[in-house]
């Protein structure tokens, strides 16, 4: 379970920016010699290019995506290990290096088409397209939900049956049987008509000479040993007892330790800065001005740390102090307006006339919603460390996306990408975070401005300030109803569109309906937040609907699935998830259960949130959740994906706002940015469909419905309705008890 | 230059009084495994345990350990294996990113010391101070009732070993 070594890397050679590594079956070809050297060692024989089979008949996966807790890469490697059909106990897997011939080919294309299901006859003709645009991209990353669905599903379990078949060919020569005599146990190659048996080894060296057949036979789900079994994740012993290395643990020799203070305001650069005190402090060493940040360079952090916060800085006027969020709303709002009276807004779903069905209809109902700034607050706070010397760069830190680092530090100091060198560490979290390079790049520039070894280490004050927010985002609604009630038009305008592309989308079957979006940019900057685009839309999408079914009188459950006509996936997952929580079964006083239904990333996530408010206090008791991922690779992983996609989900929903205040983020530290503690964590029970249909993501499907969910259940158990993120801002009192300081 | 003993090794060391615990524990001594979080004991990512209890470490200045013995998370395995905790840690699959784990387990220990078959509220009262942005407190539960159910051994800090550092 090794990260990548130097060794590999010294014994590696250049790789050719032609190689292609990730799916033999869509890329048919044999890539393996210009990679053999950066994965095997001694005694190994590289199979083809996710796979290692060494003399011993250890098996070694070769597994292209980071490690955040989503435990993408035990998963991953059950799925080429089931393929191989190898004995687990003989399976490990290292994570692959940040060089461009990992460069996530099957994330790329799953998002850049934004639909998994490429028709078969399709793929040959798209492959070499897709490989050069991934290429151009640097994508070897971590997100989207995509590990399974893509690298695993295109690559992984095609890897493994090519391995597989590659080995069978093999031995079929050298034993002079035909192939279709021999079969696969454990690990080894069995002739059952001599009753011989030999270890993968035996043959590995002669396999990793053949081309990898293009199309290789995968098992069917009759046949699978290893995938659907609850494996223990390889990452978690180290978790336990402090042996785990995350970025921030990262030590070279020589090292020094870095503080560093941005522009509180989006955009502003240093103007001024006196530092004569910082330099005279006990252990720092050097004051690095990088333009739009200060940083201390200090013999310890707490050192560098002290120092910064004597240095005064002067920043430069950006004409953005009466920036606050009433004004960043307030111009969603004017935006959309102006937009939608030019009749020059961005159409998303155009179905029907819209118009026409207002005219026509019994009623006409409309809703605004809105939602803040989200900060990550990921638990180890951004960091790298950084060793620049003789033009070249070596970083270590915790990334989604390795090589898109690697090519964003390369920028930076004006050196070429094979000059950089990334070693990536466990993530103390990502959920999009550590898709951004900001804190290796800075770290690189202070290791080049100070000429040694550099560790920076972000405060959590700066972490929450300077992140990549989930945007803000306000969305209108308007729905006409017939006399019975059935919504027959869906109008939904909204500010800024980003991915998955099908996020404001609705599943239910309303004959008219318009979906567009207007332009609002702002000065903050944002980026990937879990769940994307889902987080805004789930919120909104799932509190309309349920607005229609109370006025229209009906059940929110029943009015969902009357309009789900189309989707008997969906149907299953809703049906589950009342039948799971009780749904017929009224509640007690000041008690309420909401409802959602959302699909993203390929999986289908239904939600029932129960709460008691008691004078105004709420509680949320419990969360139902029915999970349809098309097959859970790890039952017990895509459980505990459920359970943190929902309590992530529902920090945001309670309490979760990052406002602007002058230009700049008002928050600082978990005291006003608070998380979901113990005490007010609900009971999350899980309960996953495998219906078989394509296989979908786990990391953060979980995490849109658990808002909608929440507020329907407010509205259910109070009468009043949240249409403003988080619900602190309401008359409630989301309080939790205080710590005793200890 | 100043004493601190830390999982039954003392190290000498020459650092600032005020400098806390936490960043003494991992730059010079050179134990990783507790984290910095917060900086403000609002997270819990850096608790240890100065004599048994508790304590936040991103906020103690190391003028205030003393004598007192600190133990941190790579102290509570020993000869006979990892800590109940820690084994039930493993067998709930508890960890996702593991970050805060190191704080959560040592908070876990010393409830299971001072209450070895905790009620929710117990838990609900001494976990309250460590977050988890994976969200994993049912799984957090599911371990401390683990040990509280079964046989569980304390781990018993000593002083025996000295080692020097700069």
């Amino acid at each position: 379970m090794g990260k990548w070594t130097r060794r590999g890397f010294i014994g590696a050679g250049v790789i050719g920016g032609s190689v292609l590594v990730i799916g033999v079956a869509i890329r048919p070809g044999h890539r393996t010699p210009g990679l053999a050297g950066y994965v095997t060692g001694e005694g190994e024989n590289l199979i083809n290019a996710w796979v290692k089979i060494d003399e011993n008949n250890k098996v070694t996966a070769i597994v292209p995506h980071s490690e955040m807790g989503q435990g993408a890469q035990t998963a991953l490697t059950q799925m080429l290990a089931d393929e191989l059909d190898a004995r687990w106990e003989d399976v490990s897997f290292i994570e692959a290096p940040a060089e461009d011939g990992y460069a996530n080919y099957a994330m790329g294309k799953g998002y850049i088409l934004g639909d998994m299901h490429i028709p078969k006859a399709l793929v040959g003709t798209v492959d070499g397209v897709f490989m050069q645009v991934t290429n151009a991209i640097h994508l070897q990353i971590t997100g989207g939900s995509a590990s399974i669905r893509t690298t695993g599903v295109y690559g992984m379990r095609v890897a493994g049956a090519a391995a597989r078949e590659m080995l069978i060919t093999t031995a079929a020569r050298s034993w002079d049987v035909k192939a279709s005599e021999l079969s696969t146990e454990d690990g080894m190659i069995v002739h059952k008509a001599s009753d011989r048996k030999e270890p993968y080894a035996t043959f590995a060296a002669a396999a990793g000479m053949l081309t990898p057949p293009s199309v290789p036979t995968l098992k069917t789900p009759e046949q699978f040993k290893i995938m659907g079994e609850d494996k223990p994740r390889f990452d978690i012993p180290a978790k336990v007892d402090g042996s785990a290395s995350f970025g921030i643990d990262a030590v070279v020799d020589g090292m020094r330790y870095a503080a560093i203070s941005a522009a509180p305001v989006f955009g502003a650069r240093v103007q001024s800065f006196d530092a004569s005190k910082a330099k005279s402090m006990a252990g720092v060493t050097d004051v690095v001005d990088l333009g739009d940040a200060i940083s201390v360079v200090a013999n310890g952090y707490f050192q560098a740390s002290r120092a910064l916060a004597s240095i005064d800085i002067t920043w430069t006027e950006t004409g953005l102090k009466s920036m606050d969020s009433k004004a960043i709303f307030a111009q969603f709002q004017n935006d959309m307006a102006q937009a939608n009276g030019k009749g020059d807004t961005h159409t998303d779903v155009k179905k029907g006339d819209v118009e026409r069905a207002y005219k026509g209809a019994a009623r006409v109902i409309e809703r605004q919603y809105q939602v803040p700034y989200l900060a990550h607050t990921c638990m180890e706070p951004m960091n790298a460390l950084a060793r620049f010397a003789d033009g070249k760069c070596e970083i270590w830190t915790g990334t989604q996306n390795p090589l898109g680092f690697k090519h964003e530090v390369a920028v930076a100091l004006e050196i070429p990408p094979e000059n950089v060198s990334i070693t990536n560490h466990f993530m103390g979290g990502g959920f999009g975070r550590r898709s951004n390079s900001d804190a290796a790049v800075q770290a690189a520039k202070i290791s080049k401005a100070v000429g040694a070894p550099v560790k920076l280490i972000w405060s959590r004050e700066e972490d929450v300030r300077h992140d990549h927010y989930r945007p803000a985002v306000a969305s209108n609604f308007k729905a006409a109803l017939d006399e019975k009630g059935l919504p027959v038009a869906w109008e939904n305008l909204f500010v800024d569109k980003h991915e998955p592309a099908e996020a404001p989308h609705v599943p239910y079957a309303i004959d008219n309906q318009l979906i567009h979006f207007a332009d609002s940019p702002t000065h903050i900057p944002f980026g990937p937040w879990r769940s994307v685009d889902h987080s805004q839309h789930g919120f909104f999408t799932e509190s309309f609907i349920d607005e229609l079914a109370y006025e229209a009188k009906v059940d929110p459950y029943q009015f969902r699935r009357d309009l789900l006509g189309n989707h008997p996936r969906h149907i299953k997952v809703l049906d589950l998830v009342a039948e799971k929580a009780n749904w017929q079964q009224a509640l007690g006083k000041n008690r309420g259960r909401g409802i959602s239904l959302q699909q993203s990333f390929g999986t289908l996530v239904g939600e029932v949130v129960e709460v008691t408010v008691t004078d105004g206090k709420i509680k949320v008791d419990r969360v139902v959740v029915a999970v349809d991922p098309g097959f859970a690779v790890s039952p017990d992983g895509l459980k505990a994906q459920m359970e943190s996609g929902v309590i992530y989900g529902l920090s945001a929903a309670l309490y979760g706002e990052i406002s602007i205040d002058r230009g700049q983020v008002v928050q600082s530290n978990f005291h006003d940015y608070r998380a979901v503690r113990m005490s007010d964590a609900p009971k999350i029970e899980t309960y996953i469909i495998n219906s078989m249909e394509s296989w979908g993501g786990a990391g953060e499907p979980g995490t849109p419905g658990t808002a909608p969910a929440l507020a329907n259940a407010i509205f259910a158990a109070t009468g009043t309705r949240v249409r403003e993120l988080p619900v602190s801002k309401y008359e409630f009192d989301v309080d939790f008890v205080e710590e005793n300081e200890v | 230059m100043m004493k601190l003993s830390v999982n039954g090794q003392t190290h000498t060391l020459d650092v600032d009084p005020e400098t806390p615990l936490l960043w003494v524990i991992r730059e010079n001594v050179g134990l990783t495994g507790t984290k910095f979080g917060c900086g403000i004991a609002q997270c819990g990512a850096c608790t240890v345990h100065i004599d048994g209890k508790p304590v936040r470490s991103c906020v103690t200045p190391i003028s205030a350990v003393g004598n007192s013995e600190v133990t941190t998370i790579e102290g509570l395995a020993d000869e006979s294996g990892l800590h109940p905790v820690q084994q039930a840690w493993i067998a709930e699959q508890v960890p996702q990113c593991g970050y805060c784990q190191s704080g959560q387990i040592m908070s876990a220990v010393a409830l299971l010391r001072d209450s070895p078959d905790p009620t929710d509220a117990e838990i609900d009262a001494a976990m309250q101070g460590n977050v988890c942005r994976c969200g994993m407190y049912q799984r957090i539960k599911r371990g401390i009732k683990r040990v509280a159910s079964g046989e569980v051994q304390f781990f018993d800090p000593k002083s025996d070993i000295e080692v020097q550092h700069g």
